[in-house]
Order: C-alpha cells, then structure tokens, then sequence
C-alpha cells in the first residue's frame, strides 16, 4: 500500500504519461483511419491500392519492430523528435489501419439504398461518403473502435520501454528504490485497469447516445 | 459491393478526371517514396560497408537462430494457449457457478491486463527466464481471448444441434465433445488463427526483456561498431520477414474463411475473421 503512497507523483507522472500517449496517438490513429478508409472505397485506383497496401502491411507488424524501426531509425535520418512524440506516430500508425478496417466494415454495414439515393440526388462520391454513408457508419463502428482504442492503451506500455515516461516504465525506479516489487506492479495494473475502463465507460456512453441497433 | 454505391458508373469525362486524380496521387506516392530511397542513399544506407556483415556465415547464424526462437516462442504459446483457452472456455460454460465465475474472473482479467504488463511481472517479480516469461504471458493473454472464440463459437452453434443431442440421450460432455465442439471449432478457424497471428507478433515483445529472439539479434548486429552500425540494412532485412510471417498467416486464416463460406457444412456464420478484429467488445490484438 505504502508503495502507492509514497510515490504518489512517480505514479501520477506515469499515468499522465500513458493517457497523453494515449489520447494523442488515438486522435492521429482515428483521423488517420478514416482517411485510408475512405482511400479503400474511392473511384481512384491508385488511393485503393495504397489504402489496401498500408492496412495489409501495418496490421502485420509486430509493433515492437515498428517501435524498433521508428524510435531507433528515424533519427539516423537526421530526423530528430522527442522520443514520445516518435512514440505517438508508431502507435498512431499502428492503430489506424486497425480503425481503418473497422471503419470500412462500417460502410459496408450502411444499407446500399443509402448510397444509391444520395447519388440519385446527384451527389458526388465526396458527399456520398461525407454527409450520408460515414455519420451512419459511425453509429455502427462506435464498439469496435472502442475495443481498438482499448487495444492502443495497452499497446501504449511497450513506449515505455523505449524511454518514453509511462506508466509501466515506473516499475524500475521503484525497483531501483528498494520497494516490493509485486505492489509495484499491482499498482501499475491498476493504473492501466482505470485507464481502459475509462475508455470503455466513454465509449458505452457514445454508444448509448449514438448507437443504433441495425 | 460498396464501391458501386458510393458512386455512379463513371462517364468518359469522369473516367478522365479520375485518371487524372489516379495519375496525381501514384506520382505522390512515387515521389514520397523515391524521398525515402534519397534519404536511404544520402546517408550512405546502402553503402558496401553496412551490408557486408549479411556475407558473414556467423551472423547468418545468429540472425536464423533468433528466427528459431521467435518461431521456438509462438510454437509453445500457440499451443498451451490453444489448450488454455480449451479450458477457461470449458469452465465459462460449466453448469457449476463457482467454476463460471472463476473462470470469468480469469478471462476478464488477462484480457484487460496489457500483455507487456504481464510478462514483466514474470520477468522480474517471479524471476523467471526470458522465454517462460514471454511463453507465460502469451499463454495467458492470448488462451483468455481464445476462451471467448471458443464460447462465441458454441454459443453459435444452431439451438437445435444440442437440443437433438439432448433428445438423444447423450450426456453434457457428449454433447459438448461430439455435437458443439466440432462445429464450433470449424466455424471459429480463421478467428482462431488470426489470434495466432496476434501470438506471433507479441512473440516480438520478448526483445523488451531481453529473450535472444530476432529482433534481438537484429540489435546485435545493429550496434557493431565494426560494420559501421548497420542499423536501417538490419531493419530493412528484419522487416520483410517477419512481416511476411504474420502476412503467410493471416492470408491462411483468410484463405480457410473463404473455402468455409463456399462450404454447406459449415453452420452458423459467425463473421470472417480479420486479425486481431474479433467480436465486438473484444480487446484485439
């Protein structure tokens, strides 16, 4: 108990350090998404491809690699950014091609009616899919976005081992400082416990607000 | 097809516009692209000094025995996961409360817990060698989300399959071994599988504490000073495998997905699998 305590502020850090983290790379990570989504479903064939290509090969790399090839990589470039803003990219990046899918079944979940009759009305494939197919669609997509930004807080932990302050990072210092290393990660486990039920509590919330049984 | 309605057959002059949008965005593309070969070249990436060290028969071997371990990892965890989630799904559905509810606990709990989390518990607080450390908490993440396919699945099964089993006679256990199971694990594969496919990528987390993997080795060769720290060769070497791993598995998971839905025998469509996008309120990856 006293571990929680006596490092009232190193704990506070880390968990400010997680849920900056987390907010930042969720926004890059939503917009993101629906931008290659919108990609996947566009007239022209090259956006298509490098929506598809971006998703396919994103979704399939280990996001340590992809930490390992952004914080360790980029500034051989000459490209130098504070590590937590590296950090941020890499889970953005990560994740939109997570949102990006969920959103794209989203559209396909909006009956083609939808589509047909705002053509019908002459609208053009950027009105189709901003004013009438996407605010449908995200009545729908509102759970497993919730369940990939989830996902994105708990990938959040693997910043900390590359230098970024976070919350899973804390656990050395408090080794360092000679304190039970078991209560060290329950506290650590519950930090993460209020940040991912906070996301979820946000989300059913969105979800009973917007929600739409189909 | 949502292509088609989102928009109209095109015309000749929108089919020019759109060649001419299609013409835009490639050369965007080609142009960031050659930016990164620019880059890659001015800093004297691909310079003869960097990728020498790839020659050596040593560092072949160190590169392919931590491509073994990786693979040593997932192999384990894949299957102590599989049988993890065998079990934890078979206590969900148990008839005897104090089981369910343990079982719940259990699930609820490794899957709200980020895996890194878990597997620098092992490592430090239990002490345990990198491998178990990582086999562990791969085990115990991936066999909680595996448990919800596993009763998805059952609970897909049509109604009437376990009401005629019942009808028949059979016990709970036969019917569960011989009526649901079966059916639940065919039309679960390709979601069991794309959960492998998040197994074998986390197997990538055991570099974090220090398991003598891939990426491991990749650091090794990385930091020589002597090959000039080969760090973007090692990525640009590294990525392409594991990469091409998990992207051999998720197309065998999408692949099986596809044959399935063409087949009569399979009942109960519960949703193509895509990796790490399981049922809705599930955590991926």
């Amino acid at each position: 108990m006293d571990v929680l305590t006596h490092n009232w502020s190193l704990y506070g850090k880390g968990l400010l350090g997680t849920v900056e983290l987390t907010v930042f790379a969720s926004l890059l990570a939503l917009g993101l998404g629906v931008i290659m989504a919108g990609f996947r479903v566009a007239p022209v064939g090259s956006l298509r491809a490098f929506g598809t290509v971006w998703v396919t090969v994103l979704r399939n790399t280990p996001l340590t690699l992809l930490f390992f090839a952004v914080l360790l990589g980029l500034p051989r470039f000459g490209l130098v950014l504070p590590f937590d803003v590296f950090a941020i990219l890499a889970l953005g990046c990560y994740t939109s091609a997570f949102i990006c899918e969920a959103v794209r079944s989203g559209i396909n979940t909006v009956p083609v009616g939808q589509g047909e009759a705002a053509r019908s009305l002459g609208m053009t494939f950027a009105q189709t899919l901003g004013t009438v197919v996407l605010p449908q669609a995200f009545r729908t997509v509102i759970p497993p976005v919730g369940s990939t930004l989830i996902a994105l807080a708990k990938n959040s932990a693997i910043a900390g081992s590359f230098s970024v302050v976070e919350l899973l990072g804390t656990y050395k210092t408090l080794n360092e400082l000679g304190y039970s290393i078991i209560w060290s990660f329950i506290w650590i486990a519950v930090g993460y416990l209020i940040v991912t039920l906070t996301i979820s509590a946000l989300f059913n919330v969105l979800e009973k607000r917007w929600g739409v049984a189909r | 097809m949502t292509g088609t309605a989102l928009y109209d057959v095109p015309g000749p002059r929108t089919r020019g516009r759109h060649r001419l949008y299609g013409v835009v965005a490639t050369l965007v593309i080609l142009a960031v692209l050659a930016w990164a070969v620019y880059l890659l070249i001015d800093t004297g990436q691909f310079s003869a000094r960097k990728w020498t060290p790839f020659e050596y028969q040593g560092i072949q071997e160190l590169l392919l025995r931590g491509l073994g371990n990786t693979l040593k990892a997932f192999a384990i965890a894949a299957v102590l996961a599989l049988a993890l989630g065998a079990v934890l799904a078979a206590g969900r559905l148990s008839w005897h409360r104090p089981v369910r509810w343990l079982a719940t606990l259990l699930v609820e709990f490794f899957r709200a817990m980020p895996v890194l989390v878990m597997i620098f518990f092992i490592y430090v607080a239990l002490r345990a060698e990198p491998l178990t450390a990582l086999v562990v908490g791969l085990t115990l993440y991936n066999g909680s989300v595996l448990a919800e396919v596993f009763r998805t699945g059952v609970h897909a099964v049509e109604r009437g399959q376990h009401e005629a089993a019942y009808a028949l006679g059979m016990r709970k256990t036969q019917v569960m071994t011989h009526v649901l199971v079966p059916q639940a694990v065919r039309s679960m594969l390709p979601t069991i599988i794309s959960q492998l496919v998040v197994a074998l990528k986390d197997t990538s987390l055991g570099f974090l504490i220090t398991y003598e993997e891939f990426l491991h080795a990749g650091r090794l060769i990385a930091s020589n000073l002597d090959y000039d720290l080969p760090f973007i060769p090692v990525v640009l070497v590294i990525s392409p495998i594991y990469i091409g791993m998990c992207m051999l598995l998720s197309w065998f998971a999408h692949w099986i997905g596809r044959r399935q839905r063409r087949n009569p025998k399979v009942e109960g469509e519960v949703g193509a699998a895509e990796p790490g996008n399981l049922m809705p309120g599930n955590p991926p990856l």
